[in-house]
């Protein structure tokens, strides 16, 4: 029978069915971070448990670290707990440990793949709802809750109902200055925050296929923005390229017969999906949200939609455009901005960094815009020191801060303070989201540069070869 | 970690007949930095309870007399949406809610609150209008939410609609349990599974 992709790898991780139940759900990966699994070694505890699989479970820090002097202790008594409770409970349960000055330390989506822990037609799962980055790699991968976090430590295991199927394919050409961000935004508008709530998806098409490891993590991160619980893209060579010789990827004849069974990892002819959608690449410019969830995008160019054009209640429409301080029918570009925010699970990868650099490269930081560059791991900051980027950065009058997850969920210092403007490459734009009060416009790295440079926001495609 | 069990529940409702409420509303991120599952209820929907200086804000539902010692919280459609924090859940539970209804559920959230005790009940959208609008025209209005048999009744006019749970997840409710129950009781399959894995 044909298969999708995303069958192939659910039906080779199921333990046992539970008739009028979930599946039983084998994991091969594993990550905690600081937030979400202190409680679930808390549970272990109580009742009296170890963890089954302590290689397959992989701890780092980076929702509650510092990015700034992070030689220094962490000053806040609450993170600083949250930090020490993961290290005491990877030690005490031999769990490998990346913490805060590690060298593999970073944010757990960026640090993963670097490292080949992610592999194609494995299972990832975190107490995080961005897993589904590693979807980029053929993985089925997705967040779950601390409740889960516990099952998986104890067991190896989650009990999951099998999501339905969905093929998301982009075809065509993107244009110039338009990035992976962009066609994530651009289907999440189509799709609103919740239309892929239930589904799993699978990006096909030669979008996809002509995107670099990179880009495709930054759109299979965002599939939770449309409710998805993950999504996937089919291993390719440019897959192979990424994760041989990382450190956790096989190696020799262990190799050979990975690669032997990821290139089955294909999505056969004839397979069905549960519903598909098409895109037209040629239909996709910057995208720029307006309103208080990542579903709420537009084209840079275009102007706030009127309520009567939006689907949904109306109500809740104008108390997120009274949040963002906006009105129908205003136009994006212009907008005066007072903080930039590059990085994030979304976007904190070299290729983000490039990208931002490709604008900003001989011109200066506005005087109106606080900038938070922050790389989404050590390995990241060399690579734009190796290719000199800090230097560009550094004349443009931007400084580059340490790795973590930083401005994107604002649980460390990093906050934008109430009633600011944030032009913000992370991935979500909920109110306070980056700060009590705070107000966040969802964007490409090009779109950030641009506003950094300018004030204001700010069309990319304008300074592009300028 | 073990919960009360959930048969028939009977209550007023707090009414939040917003869309799309994500998680980092029902509990915003600066307040996940416990190491231990405690107090999460005095943070639950913090900043639209309280304004910046940490008043309460009065008309807000869950401040409102009016509903004050309910169970049950009827939200808008997309409930729970964003981050997975099972945080969010918990703050349900803290603040002493065990059960809320919605035209539609974010997934994450949904499983989160199975897991821990607090039934997410699914209506369709028009019949979550008629509790809203039962709760606005009276704010005693009560509901029952019956497990066993998968209802929800409007108790002063007997209006009704059947919900979906699968009868795995329903039968962990009706007797507290939890799915590391059943895991650690089929660990050896587990094991043997295990072995087969390639990485």
């Amino acid at each position: 029978m044909s298969k999708t992709l995303f069958d192939k790898v659910w039906d080779s991780h199921v333990v046992r069915k539970i008739e009028d139940g979930p599946d039983v759900f084998f994991i091969d990966r594993h990550f905690i971070h600081e937030v979400t699994s202190p409680v679930a070694f808390v549970g272990l505890k109580s009742r009296g448990i170890g963890v089954m699989y302590p290689e397959k479970t992989f701890a780092t820090a980076d929702h509650n670290t510092p990015t700034w002097n992070q030689h220094l202790p962490v000053a806040d008594p609450l993170s600083a707990n949250q930090l020490e409770a993961l290290a005491n409970n990877a030690a005490e349960h031999g769990i490998s440990h990346w913490g805060l000055g590690h060298r593999n330390n970073g944010i757990v989506h960026i640090v993963g793949p670097e490292n080949g822990i992610t592999l194609p037609g494995s299972t990832i799962v975190c107490g995080d709802s961005h897993t589904s980055t590693h979807g980029a790699f053929g993985a089925i991968a997705f967040g779950i809750g601390t409740s889960e976090v516990e099952m998986v430590l104890s067991t190896q295991c989650i009990m999951q109902p099998k999501p339905k199927k969905m093929r998301i394919n982009v075809n065509g050409k993107l244009g110039f200055g338009v990035t992976p961000k962009d066609v994530a935004l651009y289907i999440i508008a189509k799709q609103t925050t919740s239309g892929a709530t239930g589904y799993f998806v699978e990006y096909a098409g030669d979008v996809f296929e002509d995107m670099t490891m990179e880009g495709r993590m930054t759109v299979c991160n965002l599939s939770i923005e449309m409710g998805a619980r993950g999504g996937m893209i089919a291993p390719d060579e440019k897959t192979y390229e990424y994760i041989k010789g990382r450190k956790h990827t096989p190696k020799g004849a262990d190799w050979d017969k990975a690669m032997e069974y990821w290139q089955t990892l294909k999505t056969d002819e004839g397979a069905e999906f549960d519903v598909e959608f098409n895109y037209d690449a040629a239909d996709i410019e910057p995208m720029i949200t307006y309103g208080t969830n990542p579903g709420m995008g537009i084209g840079v160019t275009q102007a706030i939609p009127n309520a009567s054009d939006v689907e949904g209640g109306e109500a809740t429409y104008k108390k997120s455009l009274g949040y963002m301080k906006f009105n129908e029918g205003d136009d994006m570009i212009g907008k005066t901005v007072d903080y930039v925010f590059l990085g994030s699970c979304t976007n904190g990868r070299i290729e983000d960094f490039r990208a931002f650099c490709s604008i900003i490269e001989g011109r200066q930081k506005a005087d109106n815009i606080t900038a938070w560059l922050v790389p989404g791991s050590h390995k990241v900051v060399d690579q734009i020191k190796e290719e000199g980027l800090d230097k560009i950065l550094e004349a443009a009058g931007f400084v580059l801060r340490e790795p973590g997850c930083s401005a994107c969920l604002a649980m460390n210092d990093d906050k934008v303070p109430a009633g600011k403007l944030a032009v913000s490459t992370s991935n979500r734009n909920f109110e306070g989201r980056q700060g009590p009060g705070s107000r966040t416009l969802l964007a490409s790295p090009l779109v950030a540069a641009a506003t950094a440079v300018e004030g204001v926001v700010t069309d990319p495609r304008t300074l592009i070869n300028a | 970690m073990a919960y009360d069990k959930f048969e028939v529940l009977t209550s007023t409702a707090y009414p939040l007949p917003i869309e799309n409420v994500d998680t980092d509303q029902i509990i915003p991120a600066r307040f996940l930095k416990a190491t231990e599952r405690k107090g999460f209820g005095d943070n639950f929907f913090r900043d639209w309870r309280y304004d910046s200086e940490g008043n309460p804000i009065a008309d807000f539902p869950l401040n409102d007399a009016k509903y004050a010692g309910s169970k049950i919280l009827v939200g808008g459609k997309n409930f729970g949406s964003g981050s997975s924090r099972e945080h969010a859940a918990w703050s349900v539970y803290d603040f002493g809610l065990r059960c809320v209804i919605s035209s539609f559920f974010a997934d994450i959230f949904r499983n989160n609150c199975l897991n821990i005790g607090v039934l997410p009940v699914q209506v369709s959208a028009e019949f979550a209008q008629k509790l809203f609008d039962a709760i606005e025209a009276d704010p005693k209005t009560e509901i029952t939410v019956d497990l066993p048999n998968q209802t929800v009744t409007l108790v002063a006019t007997g209006e009704s609609e059947s919900f979906q749970i699968n009868g795995y997840k329903k039968e962990n409710m009706l007797n507290g349990f939890d799915d590391i129950d059943y895991l650690q009781n089929i660990k050896e399959e587990i094991a043997s599974f295990g072995e087969t894995r390639p990485f």
